[in-house]
């Protein structure tokens, strides 16, 4: 083989590269000055070609629904309240121990309620590994498709006022898993201790 | 009594015994109210786990119980004439209290596997826990080098007769042994999570910060305010022990031209060293006399964290340490539970993991040979050709498991969730059509390439005996023409059924290492070809999890192939919802041993192509 053929094939490699990158490029014009188009991973992923970056945040991907960033409580659509009975287990699982539950008590009696009386998940610590959201037995917590969480100052402790969310917009996130049983493994409120 | 031998296989357990009559003992569980087995000398005593419950009689400890005079010479022997080359794995477990008449102790354990495959030889070496001490068998075994390192950083076990014990992962003068059971963090809250503050009617929401009088991560003596130690401070003095040492070593007494040497230090912000790492490297003009790599600058103490954990909570932590490969990490953990467990897996769970698996591998060996291009000087062009493809498998684990690179998708008994619609046809196309050709591309502009060839070929050999001495693993252990895949010596899973070939080159050079990722490529798209037509529908789990599972006690050593190497967890389990010992065995960190001998002679410039060669993430070798 000619000594310099190996070189050669790397340049003309990287030129078709480079001059690909503009054909995709002008090819995507109409679409970026529509304001954006959704790239997401679907079969045609396999054929894409050219530059894989994306013009954010004019162009946004396409979440997966299993995509997870900071949890989010469930506000029950018939009720009104959340869905949260306080059983603790997530603040049980969670990895880095950033939930917090205090269980209503009835004033007379002193007997626990099936709500939460506060309820806080320091965002800056949250992990997003989704571990609450799995062995939820309610469906009361989930995990949210907003990613653009970022604040001047550190939030601390959110409340679940802050972090809760209507029924409806599960189901937008969810659409597959919403309405079906429970797919978490937990337990239910039996725990071995 | 029946004797078990654990994972050992029995005629090692009687070769040992013909040749070291009365000097071993089986590490198990003694049976409660077995008379004889309490009073005998210090040799003759068992492993055991710090009970919490009654649950600590089942006999689970694995391999035998050594005295630490007789260490070397067992090792040797089941080294050369039980053909256990490889000291693969070696730490040690910190029991504090007085048990069933063994006093308080550190139990040392050494991880020791056949080339030709099988399951492992585990010794177990105690000392007492005031002035630790213990033979050091680097300079026969040099595996245990920085393992060594780690034991004596860790728990403040000496090794007599180390070349050069020095902290691996904390700094010299550091306040002591972390990971012995009776040291405490600053944050320190419980012993272990789940913490009951978090529970209903439990207290106040605090920041982690608000726990120390300082506001920060820094443990203070009662006579010492914040700034004053902020500004005595000699940072320089942790050194000391470093350049003394980088002077002293590989010195040639009777050199001809008296010439100056110097010392450099590339990193630890160095772009070539994937993270934060350093080597304090000794030069004469440009020829690298020796070279110490000095770790610790990424140490996230993920073992402590580990131990404070409950069994669950640790997967998505095995997600950061080489956050390349997330999957396998999970699934090394896993599979390391599921051993102490004794759980079934569902066929689909295994196929997905297997999947998995491979994707992880195709991605980890396209960025590194990628990233390698960088550090001989091709720039970016390399990598980002590899970014590309991994985008695309980034695209498929995110919509599996949610995340791009945190994965947290092995659960003990299965995955974590079913594949979304679609998902397989998409990996298909992925598989057949486009990663054969993009990987072809890429294989032929870089191994193709005259210049790289001339960069690369016969830079930094390792030598087949060598790199078994040294424990490395993985494709730095194949291009040495060592045909060693864990996935092949000790089946994992069902990697049986798959029909694939252990890849091996010759010349253990730079070349090879980047050459052999490729060869290893082609048989993961083989594997994958075949996972993906052949995986079956049905469950994913086989168990309902406990949020606070517990794991029945005992001990185990799991391990898997990484793409970097052997990947090994090592547990203990006390019953309880918490690991008792955590161990990682870091592919990465030990790859790294043979790095001074590597790079001895070499030009300054061949230390970052050999570096790139050898693959390593410093979320792993930190941990």
């Amino acid at each position: 083989m000619i000594v310099g053929w190996g070189v050669l094939k790397t340049l003309v490699m990287t030129l078709g590269h480079f001059v690909m990158t503009y054909v995709e490029d002008v090819q995507a014009w109409t679409e970026r000055l529509g304001g954006g188009r959704l790239r997401g991973a679907d079969a045609s992923a396999a054929r894409r070609r050219g530059i894989f970056t994306i013009q954010y945040p004019a162009e946004r991907r396409a979440l997966p629904e299993a995509y997870r960033n900071l949890p989010f409580f469930v506000i029950d659509a018939e009720t009104s309240q959340l869905r949260c009975t306080a059983c603790g287990i997530c603040a049980q699982i969670c990895p880095v121990q950033c939930i917090w539950i205090e269980r209503a008590t009835e004033p007379e009696s002193g007997r626990p309620r099936r709500y939460p009386v506060s309820y806080y998940l320091d965002t800056s610590l949250c992990m997003t590994c989704g571990l609450c959201a799995e062995f939820c037995p309610f469906d009361a917590i989930k995990m949210d498709h907003d990613y653009e969480v970022a604040a001047y100052r550190r939030p601390g402790f959110v409340s679940a006022k802050e972090l809760a969310k209507p029924e409806s917009y599960d189901a937008e996130l969810h659409p597959s898993a919403y309405g079906a049983s429970s797919t978490a493994s937990g337990d239910g409120e039996s725990t071995e201790d | 009594m029946v004797a078990t031998t654990g994972g050992m296989p029995p005629e090692v357990w009687q070769s040992l015994q013909a040749r070291f009559p009365g000097v071993l003992r089986l590490a198990e569980v003694p049976v409660r109210g077995d008379a004889e087995t309490y009073g005998q000398p210090v040799e003759h005593r068992m492993t055991r786990a710090v009970s919490r419950s009654s649950l600590m009689n089942q006999p689970r400890y694995e391999g035998v119980l050594v005295h630490a005079r007789h260490l070397l010479d067992v090792l040797r022997f089941v080294r050369d004439e039980l053909g256990y080359a490889m000291l693969s794995n070696l730490t040690a477990t910190d029991y504090p209290a007085s048990l069933e008449g063994i006093p308080p102790h550190i139990d040392v354990v050494y991880h020791l596997f056949c080339l030709e495959g099988g399951g492992y030889v585990a010794l177990h070496v105690h000392t007492a826990r005031d002035g630790a001490i213990l033979p050091s068998v680097t300079a026969e075994f040099p595996s245990a080098n920085l393992q060594e390192r780690e034991v004596w950083d860790m728990f403040g076990v000496q090794f007599d007769g180390h070349p050069d014990l020095r902290r691996l992962l904390m700094w010299e003068g550091f306040d002591g042994f972390p990971l012995r059971k009776d040291w405490r963090e600053v944050y320190y809250e419980e012993e272990h999570k789940p913490f009951r503050s978090r529970f209903p009617g439990g207290g106040n929401p605090l920041y982690a910060e608000e726990r120390t009088p300082a506001h920060a991560n820094l443990r203070l003596s009662a006579d010492l305010s914040a700034d004053e130690l902020l500004m005595d401070a000699d940072f320089s003095e942790a050194d000391q022990r470093l350049y003394e040492r980088m002077l002293s070593a590989d010195r040639e007494p009777d050199k001809p031209l008296k010439t100056d040497e110097m010392i450099l230090n590339m990193g630890p912000h160095h772009p070539s060293t994937h993270g934060v790492f350093r080597m304090a490297v000794r030069l004469d003009g440009e020829t690298v006399k020796h070279l110490e790599p000095v770790f610790g600058y990424l140490h996230r103490c993920h073992e402590k964290i580990g131990e404070r954990n409950t069994w669950l909570q640790n997967i998505p932590f095995t997600d950061r340490l080489d956050y390349i490969n997330g999957m396998t990490n999970n699934l090394a953990y896993c599979l390391a539970m599921e051993k102490l467990l004794g759980w079934d897996i569902p066929e689909r769970a295994e196929y997905l993991r297997v999947i998995m698996s491979e994707f992880s591998r195709v991605v980890n060996h396209m960025l590194a040979a990628g990233f390698f291009s960088n550090e001989i000087g091709l720039y970016f062009t390399g990598s980002l050709y590899a970014l590309e493809e991994r985008e695309l498998v980034l695209d498929l684990f995110e919509s599996v498991a949610g995340g791009r690179m945190m994965f947290n998708y092995m659960r003990p008994g299965g995955v974590a969730r079913d594949l979304p619609q679609g998902w397989l046809d998409q990996a298909r196309v992925l598989v057949r059509d486009r990663l054969p050709k993009k990987v072809r591309q890429m294989q032929s502009f870089l191994l193709d390439n005259e210049i790289v060839r001339a960069r690369s070929a016969d830079v930094g050999i390792l030598g087949g005996e060598e790199a078994i001495a040294c424990g490395v693993t993985g494709p730095v252990l194949r291009a040495s023409g060592v045909p060693y895949d864990v996935r092949r010596a000790e089946p994992y899973g069902i990697y049986e059924r798959f029909d694939f070939d252990v890849v091996t080159r010759e010349h253990g050079d730079v070349f090879d290492r980047v050459a052999l990722r490729f060869d290893e490529i082609w048989q993961s798209l083989r594997i994958l070809e075949q996972a993906l037509d052949a995986i079956p529908e049905g469950p994913v789990q086989s168990h309902r999890l406990s949020p606070r599972m517990l794991i029945p006690p005992g001990e185990t050593y799991g391990r898997i192939e990484a793409p970097k190497g052997e990947l090994g967890f090592y547990l203990v389990s006390d019953g309880g919802a918490n690991p008792y010992r955590y161990h990682i065995r870091a592919t990465s960190l030990i790859n790294l041993t043979p790095l001074s001998q590597l790079t001895r002679g070499v030009k300054i410039a061949d230390i970052v192509a050999i570096l790139g060669s050898i693959d390593l993430t410093m979320g792993e070798v930190d941990r």
